[in-house]
Formats: C-alpha cells, sequence, structure tokens
C-alpha cells in the first residue's frame, strides 16, 4: 500500500466536500469515508477517514446535526432556534 | 413562583383516577420552574387543537459528541417563551438501572439546576431522559455529569445506550451475565456511541433468559436473549408439592405449553426437551419446580424495530446458541462484519432489519460470513432463499435437480 496521507489533509478534503456542496447536499459520515477513500485511494482507508471525521468535530470545524438521519455540517444558526 | 400558573382544564382531567399523573408530576414542578409552567401551557395548547407545537431535531448538542441531546423548540415561542429551547438529554444509565439514593438525588440537583427538573426514568432506550433545558445550558449540565460519573446516552444514528435486565445481579433464570456484557459493550463501542456514523440507529438490548423482560425481540436491532441447550432442571419433590397445593399442572403447565412437549400422569412431569421451544411458560408457571438447564448461553437474534420509516419488525435467530463470556471476541467479530456490510450498503435511515429484507437473507448472510441454519427460518413456510450450492454439480445447473446423500 502506498504511504498515507496525514489526518489533516483528509479532514480538510472532507471540509471542503461539505463546504462546497453546503445548502445542497447533507454527508453522512459514511458518504464522507466513501468520498475519501475514492479521493485517496489506497493512501487512505476507514480508520483514518474515522479519525479525520474525528478531527473535524473536535476541532469545531464541523459538528454533528440530526434532521431524520445524522449528519455532519458546518456550524450554522438553525431555523428552529428563530 | 412570580409567573402566574397557566390554566389547563383539559390537563386536569388526566390527574383523575387512580394511577400516577404526568400532569400532576409537571405541576408540581411548575412550583418552582418557569421552564414546567410553560410546558403545561404548551401541552394544554395542543390538547385543544389537536396538535403538536414541538419543532425536533437540529444542531444542539456539547463539544465532540453527535448524540446524547436531542435538539427541540417550541413553533409558539412568544406564548411560552420558556420553552423556546426545550431539549432533551440523554444519560447513559447504569447496566440493570442500579443507583444509590445519593446518586439519584445528585443528578435531580444538577437538572434542577440546568433545565426543568423533569425526567423521564427511564426512556424506551433505557436511559435516564432529562426534560427540557435551553442551549446555553448544555456544556454546563454535562461537565456535572461527568463529574459525577455520568456519560450522555446515544441517539441520532449511531449505536444506542445498550441497556439490559437485571440478569444475575437478581435473577436466578439468567442464562449470562447481562449486566458484565452490556457494560463491556457500552465500553467497547464508545466512539459509535457517540460518533454517528451508520445509516440510522443501532440497538443492542440483553435479556438474560427467553422471559426477555427488557423486550429485545421487538425493540433491538440486535437482541440477545439467554438460553439454554440441555434439559430443564426437575425438582420432582417441587412438582408434586405444586401438585398438592392445588395447581392443575394438567390444565394450566403442560395444556399451555405450546410445543406440546410435556406430560403430566398425575405423578411425574416428563418433558421431551429436544421439541421445547424454550418459551419459560412452565418455568415461570413453577419456579420453584423447574429452571433452565444447565449449559446456559445466548441466542442472537436480528433486525427488531419499532414502526417509523417502515413498519414494525420482530428480530429473528442469526445465532442460535452462543457462550457469552469475556473477552467476547466472538460477538463482536460478528458485530463488526454487520456494521461494516450494513453501513457500506445501507441506505439512509435504513434499520439492518429493512436492510436484510431488501438485499435478502441469503445474500446477507454471504456478506457477513454466517453459515444459513434452520433455526433462521423466521416464520413457518416461509423462504429464505438460502440455496446450498455445493448441493449441485455443474452439470445440474438449470435442471434443479438436487443430488442426494452429500
Amino acid at each position: 500500500m502506498a504511504e498515507q496521507v496525514k489526518v489533516e489533509e483528509v479532514s480538510d478534503a472532507m471540509y471542503r466536500l461539505i463546504k462546497d456542496s453546503m445548502g445542497q447536499k447533507k454527508w453522512k459520515a459514511t458518504d464522507l469515508t466513501k468520498a475519501v477513500l475514492e479521493l485517496f485511494g489506497d493512501r487512505c482507508d476507514k480508520t483514518l477517514a474515522k479519525s479525520a471525521i474525528r478531527e473535524l468535530i473536535e476541532s469545531g470545524k464541523c459538528i454533528y446535526t440530526y434532521f431524520g438521519g445524522s449528519f455532519i455540517e458546518i456550524p450554522h444558526r438553525e431555523g428552529a432556534q428563530n | 413562583m412570580a409567573e402566574e400558573k397557566r390554566k389547563t382544564p383539559k390537563l386536569d382531567e388526566l390527574e383523575k383516577g387512580a394511577w400516577p399523573s404526568f400532569v400532576k408530576e409537571i405541576k408540581s414542578a411548575a412550583e418552582k420552574n418557569p421552564m414546567a409552567n410553560d410546558l403545561l401551557g404548551q401541552l394544554e395548547r395542543s390538547y385543544e387543537e389537536k396538535i403538536g407545537h414541538w419543532k425536533h431535531g437540529g444542531i444542539v448538542g456539547v463539544l465532540g459528541y453527535g448524540g446524547g441531546v436531542i435538539g427541540r423548540y417550541s413553533d409558539l415561542p412568544e406564548e411560552f417563551p420558556n420553552v423556546s429551547h426545550f431539549h432533551t438529554i440523554r444519560i447513559n444509565q447504569p447496566a440493570g438501572w442500579f443507583y444509590t439514593s445519593d446518586v439519584l438525588r445528585k443528578l435531580c440537583d444538577i437538572w434542577e439546576r440546568h433545565g426543568s427538573g423533569l425526567t423521564n426514568m427511564h426512556g424506551s432506550t433505557g436511559d435516564m431522559i432529562f426534560l427540557g433545558t435551553k442551549t446555553d445550558e448544555l456544556e454546563p449540565t454535562f461537565s456535572e455529569l461527568t463529574e459525577l460519573g455520568f456519560d450522555l446516552g446515544g441517539s441520532g444514528s449511531d449505536v444506542r445506550t445498550p441497556s439490559c435486565c437485571c440478569g444475575k445481579a437478581r435473577c436466578e433464570w439468567a442464562c449470562y451475565d447481562t449486566m458484565a456484557l452490556t457494560y463491556f459493550l457500552t465500553m467497547h463501542y464508545q466512539d459509535e456511541l457517540h460518533r454517528p456514523a451508520f445509516p440510522y440507529k443501532w440497538k443492542f438490548k440483553m435479556s438474560g433468559c427467553p422471559n426477555d423482560c427488557v423486550a429485545s425481540v421487538a425493540r433491538a436491532d440486535m437482541s440477545i436473549i439467554g438460553t439454554w441447550r440441555d434439559d430443564i432442571q426437575i425438582d420432582k419433590k417441587a412438582v408434586t408439592e405444586y401438585a398438592e397445593s392445588g395447581l392443575n399442572i394438567q390444565r394450566d403447565v403442560v395444556g399451555n405449553c405450546p410445543s406440546k412437549c410435556m406430560e403430566w400422569d398425575g405423578k411425574e412431569l416428563k418433558i421431551d426437551n429436544k421439541a421445547c421451544v424454550k418459551c419459560m411458560h412452565c418455568i415461570n408457571a413453577m419456579p420453584k419446580a423447574l429452571a433452565p438447564g444447565k449449559d446456559r448461553g445466548a441466542c442472537i437474534l436480528i433486525g427488531a424495530k419499532a414502526p417509523i420509516v417502515e413498519g414494525a419488525l420482530l428480530s429473528s435467530v442469526l445465532v442460535p446458541f452462543i457462550k457469552l463470556e469475556p473477552p467476547y471476541n466472538e460477538l463482536i467479530d460478528l458485530v463488526d462484519k454487520i456494521h461494516e456490510v450494513w453501513s457500506e450498503n445501507g441506505k439512509n435511515r435504513e434499520r439492518v432489519g429493512e436492510f436484510i429484507q431488501r438485499v435478502g437473507m441469503g445474500n446477507f448472510l454471504e456478506a457477513i460470513g454466517v453459515e444459513p441454519v434452520p433455526e433462521m427460518v423466521a416464520h413457518p413456510r416461509e423462504n429464505p432463499y438460502v440455496f446450498y450450492e455445493e448441493y449441485f454439480e455443474e452439470d445440474d445447473e438449470g435442471s434443479g435437480e438436487q443430488e442426494e446423500d452429500k
């Protein structure tokens, strides 16, 4: 297997995917994992993707949301609060 | 309390009668807490209009966690400002729901400081449910709970807080240590419990015997139910005592056996254990005389759910018998395989039972590497769509002729 990419690189890629499709698509953890596995090929695996999601959440760049199912999104003020 | 008490003529009806009333408890909380007072007002409004006024879900939670907090907002915030935010917090209960009264007081004190003071002990998930707080109070509540040694439970598309019956702590029929397994699964799946990564929720429920006191067969994606594979233990002297004390063994025990595996000649009770389906009826009827066998373990069933997106399902057998003892490697290997296949191929909001229905039991078993066995047939005359390919020679393909004696 080729040398793995760094966890920050994977979390950055995930962040870009979420940011670029904000308002059009909601990402589940599994969708993000599949997307980065496709993007990085054999330089990324599921364990690395899992660590990247954790990094993304614990850094505060993204949050978990619940709208029927659980999604990962960029923090925003939700309409329900208004 | 300075605020005027809400008028609740419709809710007042629910205080009448001999049974406990949630209205009475909310009114009691409303004496001290304005959130509880506005909750009464909004609930009365819902009863008048026959419509709910809660908005559910959203982005609220504590840092790092994706589960444990269920966002809830009023759609009438001007009229009921104290419940404009009314989030629910799920707290991971101790296995078997054992507490000291001291810890219960401390939990209630935390909730009176940070929320409505209203609790639900326990929710259908098994967790302690703290009802009603504002977004700003979530982190301080979480902080105090962790200081007391408690963690949040699961919510959303994650492993929900595992729950179990009291097992060997109080029940002689427990066929495995439900509390030990529940604690183990809770700790082993911490990441999956707090960080939703599945197509939808996943529930483990552990029952120590086929009485299934936590109703796992109806509610859990994976039901782990204690059972035995040797003979029911019989104390003949105690059977005689039951007969002498007036129990009609023929009518009330033998006559109610679903597999008709028992005989009673007025003196001796005989059981054809091979035909026994472990329904527990005879053991429940004569607890001093009968007991589960000594070779005990569990049956693992899969796929139950309550109706949400689609209809209700009962779980069906996946592993007829397993010895459940630490370090539980066999169980973990199985669960991890199921999670991998379901996560990879499940649709959004598709429970594992629905997933199995969609792809077929045969394909599911092949994907997780489990051999089909007759116990997996969930209903009489059900076609499980399992084909034993090794029974066919290449030349027979297409003819459908089954080779015998193989």
